[in-house]
């Protein structure tokens, strides 16, 4: 008896989406359109899951969606209010890590943990300030590194690596005293060869990298989550585009 | 020898040499192993036992464990003796004569407080020894003029099982395989139903089938030897006293799988068991257990190196280990992929417990109806219990699984007893009503740490070390274990120094459940479980603690103040805030 092939289709709360084999659920989901919350994935570049915002519950299991494969009649839910209440408090954890000082910060409006706070209704930080002391690097001409905006999230690390083809950034220490290095001799970006126009430089999803020189060329209101959800799909060319210099 | 050359080892000998790892030598080490520096320094800051800035010429690691701690003779052993040599704890003294630092659990819970000093462990102590170490120091005594039998490790074993009542002579197992097969082997184990002993309980015939089965260009055994739960230290006794059987496990594997190398990750908190792995392994090699043509087989070729490492619990995390292997930051990897398909360098990898591999040996020798006709259907064979805390005798014991917690504290000479921690901080924390349970992997699991509580104790200052323990170990990779083992920590110190409300019980069960849920490994998985368990079983040790508000801030504001009113030098009653009662 002939059986009809395995449709490759996964459910994400009610939708069916397809998937080509080797996709993460990700991948699938960004692909017709269905949002996954997530900070520390980056369509193209190799996933991590430690932000573990894109926690979706396959099969009753909590998973990382964007490590996990897409396999045939997955039952996901994702839009669901006990995963978005874990998603608000693993931002409120990502916000009392660092010190995120938006009304002062160059990338508010541009940046993703912010409007991650926004999406998912983060009304408070609830969790007491950590303060972290982490070193401030202005040693570079054009690009600054302030170590107390920054989520780890490792995309630099990963995108200067898969992408730019050097390998600038690395993140070293345990536990809550993780923190980003530079690899180099001297430990400061200025004996990279990071350039402004490296993804690495770009891509942070935060205030953490900064093109120099360029503060507010977009106004207040006319920023990138002044005119979109960060709920909205392919964002990241507008996205990368916001962080860019002129010169490149 | 890739031994010499691994990144730990070399890192050790510079923290050995220098007393500190400096930026300069990071630089080297990365030239000399074409490393990029970020990951030599990665390495450097994620493990304990380096150091950025020099350490005294004594380095002193006491353990808090609540076992082998500071702590475990009722007197605070690590501030007796910082002020008796005036240093501050977490600091080197300005004439660098010493330094004095606490370590997790350093695995001498069958020994009392104990402390690694420049490495070796030093146990039994109490207020008298801290004297005596006090003038040793002072008097620039060297380690080997000190009296010897403060460094003696004594094994106690107090109960012998299947795997410790007889001995096995070396290569008796390789022989035992060999008149089996290859298959024929692999069939015994599938069929003991052996499971890991480290605690997760996979089957062990399924992993070495899995691992046989995956295609790569080589395949390799590794042992973790890096037993580091808290209250475990029967791997210890395992390693000086039963090491042919443990290499003799490791290559029959890697004659079912087809590896060629392997490797033993010891902890460095057993670094001073290395001389003697190291004596076994040359001994193996001369009697053609080990190396070329193994008892004359052609094409039976296998050896064993030792990678020490460098004071990281996450390393006792399987894809951590095989990261640290390769001399990274020990990160658990995603898996999927699965060690058995895709471990050290990426090829097919068998990792299991030094246990593990013991009990596999034995099994080839005696057979696997031997192995079944102990324990219970689902956990068949025996279980190494490491017995620390309140007891008469603490110590090794052997039970086949299915025993109860009651019959075991009966057997160690515990009575009036609070509570249990079985599996160690990682484990279940239980109360007397639970105390009929089993151990089994059905039941009540565990990788060997079974640490007895009496009524005299503090329940809620052992949760609070746990809780501080985790927060210290976890990789930080990701972001719920990361900040929330923080978190854990900080809001039952609120409890415990009286600032807490009914609220805060509340939100250390809401903080558990999502480190519990949302981590990306075992560690977060299991960090929140001595919390969850407290509040479930003794609630009465939060209760007791609080104010009776719903409501308090974290921080008392009448004391925030002191800064201020220090810099006005203001200290009136008009700079104090009005208190309750006034």
């Amino acid at each position: 008896m002939m059986t009809a092939p395995e449709p490759n289709l996964i459910r994400i709360d009610d939708r069916e989406i397809p998937f080509v084999h080797g996709e993460t659920i990700m991948d699938a989901a960004l692909a017709a359109d269905v949002y996954i919350p997530h900070l520390c994935h980056f369509p193209g570049i190799t996933p991590q899951g430690n932000c573990k915002l894109c926690t979706v519950e396959v099969d009753g299991k909590p998973l990382t969606a964007c490590t996990s494969p897409a396999a045939a009649g997955q039952q996901i839910r994702n839009n669901i209010p006990e995963l978005n209440e874990a998603r608000k408090v693993l931002t409120q954890m990502l916000f009392i890590e660092g010190n995120h000082i938006c009304p002062s910060c160059e990338k508010t409006g541009n940046c993703a943990l912010q409007a991650m706070a926004y999406h998912l209704g983060m009304l408070h930080q609830h969790f007491p300030q950590q303060f972290p002391e982490r070193e401030v690097d202005a040693s570079h001409p054009t690009i600054m590194l302030d170590r107390i905006r920054c989520i780890l999230c490792s995309l630099c690390v990963r995108a200067s690596q898969e992408v730019d083809g050097k390998n600038v950034f690395a993140i070293a220490g345990r536990g809550i005293h993780a923190s980003l290095i530079v690899n180099t001799a001297s430990g400061k970006l200025v004996d990279s060869d990071l350039e402004p126009s490296d993804l690495a430089a770009r891509i942070c999803p935060v205030g953490a990298i900064l093109i120099k020189e360029h503060g507010y060329d977009a106004p207040i209101g006319k920023r990138i989550f002044d005119q979109h959800k960060i709920s909205e799909i392919g964002l990241e060319k507008i996205y990368i585009a916001g962080a860019k210099s002129d010169d490149s | 020898m890739t031994e010499h050359l691994h990144l730990l080892h070399i890192l050790h000998e510079l923290q050995q040499k220098h007393r500190y790892i400096s930026e300069e030598s990071i630089c080297e080490v990365a030239a000399q192993l074409s490393l990029p520096v970020s990951q030599v320094r990665a390495v450097v800051a994620f493990y304990a036992f380096f150091y950025s800035t020099p350490c005294g010429h004594y380095h002193i690691l006491f353990s808090n464990c609540t076992s082998c701690g500071y702590r475990a003779g009722g007197t605070d052993l690590i501030r007796m003796l910082s002020q008796k040599l005036s240093v501050n704890i977490g600091q080197t003294r300005k004439d660098g004569q010493l330094s004095i630092h606490e370590t997790s659990c350093i695995g001498m819970c069958d020994h009392g407080a104990s402390l690694l000093i420049n490495g070796v462990p030093l146990i039994h102590l109490d207020s008298e020894k801290i004297e005596q170490i006090t003038d040793l120091i002072e008097a620039d005594k060297p380690l080997n003029e000190w009296p010897l039998d403060w460094f003696h490790i004594k094994d106690h074993i107090y109960k012998r099982g299947l795997l410790l009542e007889g001995d096995l002579p070396a290569g008796d197992g390789l022989r035992a395989m060999l008149a089996r097969g290859r298959e024929e082997t692999l069939t015994e184990i599938t069929q003991s139903k052996l499971r890991g002993r480290g605690g997760a309980g996979f089957s062990t015939g399924l992993k070495w089938h899995l691992c046989q089965q995956a295609t790569g260009e080589a395949h390799y055994v590794v042992c973790n030897a890096d037993e580091g739960e808290p209250g475990t230290f029967k791997d210890r006794m395992l390693l000086q006293q039963h090491a042919d059987a443990l290499l003799e496990g490791m290559t029959i594997c890697a004659y079912v799988i087809g590896a060629y190398q392997g490797f033993i990750y010891l902890r460095g908190e057993y670094r001073y068991l290395l001389p003697h792995l190291q004596a076994t392994l040359l001994h193996r090699r001369k009697l053609g257990l080990l190396g070329t043509a193994i008892l004359g087989q052609t094409g039976f070729d296998f050896d064993i190196d030792i990678v020490v490492g460098a004071g990281a619990y996450i390393c006792g995390e399987e894809s951590a280990l095989i990261e640290s292997l390769e001399g990274k930051p020990g990160i658990p990897r995603s898996r999927p992929p699965f060690p058995v398909a895709h471990g050290y360098l990426g090829q097919p990898t068998v990792v299991n417990n030094v246990e593990t591999f013991i009990a596999a040996t034995h099994i080839v020798c005696n057979g696997s109806e031997w192995f079944t006709a102990a324990g219970t259907t689902e956990s068949t064979g025996s279980k190494l219990l490491s017995i620390s805390g309140d007891c008469a005798a603490p110590g090794i014991y052997e039970y086949s699984f299915g025993v109860t917690i009651q019959q075991v504290l009966e057997e160690c000479g515990a009575d009036n007893v609070q509570a249990v921690q079985v599996g160690g901080p990682a484990g279940t924390l239980l109360d007397q009503t639970a105390f009929h349970r089993q151990i089994a992997f059905e039941d009540v699991g565990t990788g060997g740490s079974f640490m007895i509580f009496n009524r005299e104790r503090d329940i809620l200052a052992i949760i609070h070390q746990f809780a501080a323990f985790f927060a210290h170990e976890s990789c930080g990779f990701c972001t719920p274990c990361r900040v929330g083992t923080t978190l854990l920590k900080q809001g039952l110190n609120k409890i415990i120094i009286g600032q807490g409300a009914r609220n805060d019980m509340a939100e250390l069960q809401r903080v558990s459940e999502l480190v519990r849920r949302y981590s990306h490994c075992g560690l977060g998985h299991t960090a929140a479980n001595p919390i969850l368990d407290g509040l479930q079983h003794f609630p009465q040790a939060f209760e007791q603690q609080l104010t009776q508000y719903d409501f308090t801030a974290r921080f008392e504001l009448d004391a925030a103040l002191q800064e201020a009113r220090q810099l006005t030098q203001h200290d009136d009653k008009g700079a104090h805030l009005k208190q309750e009662g006034d």
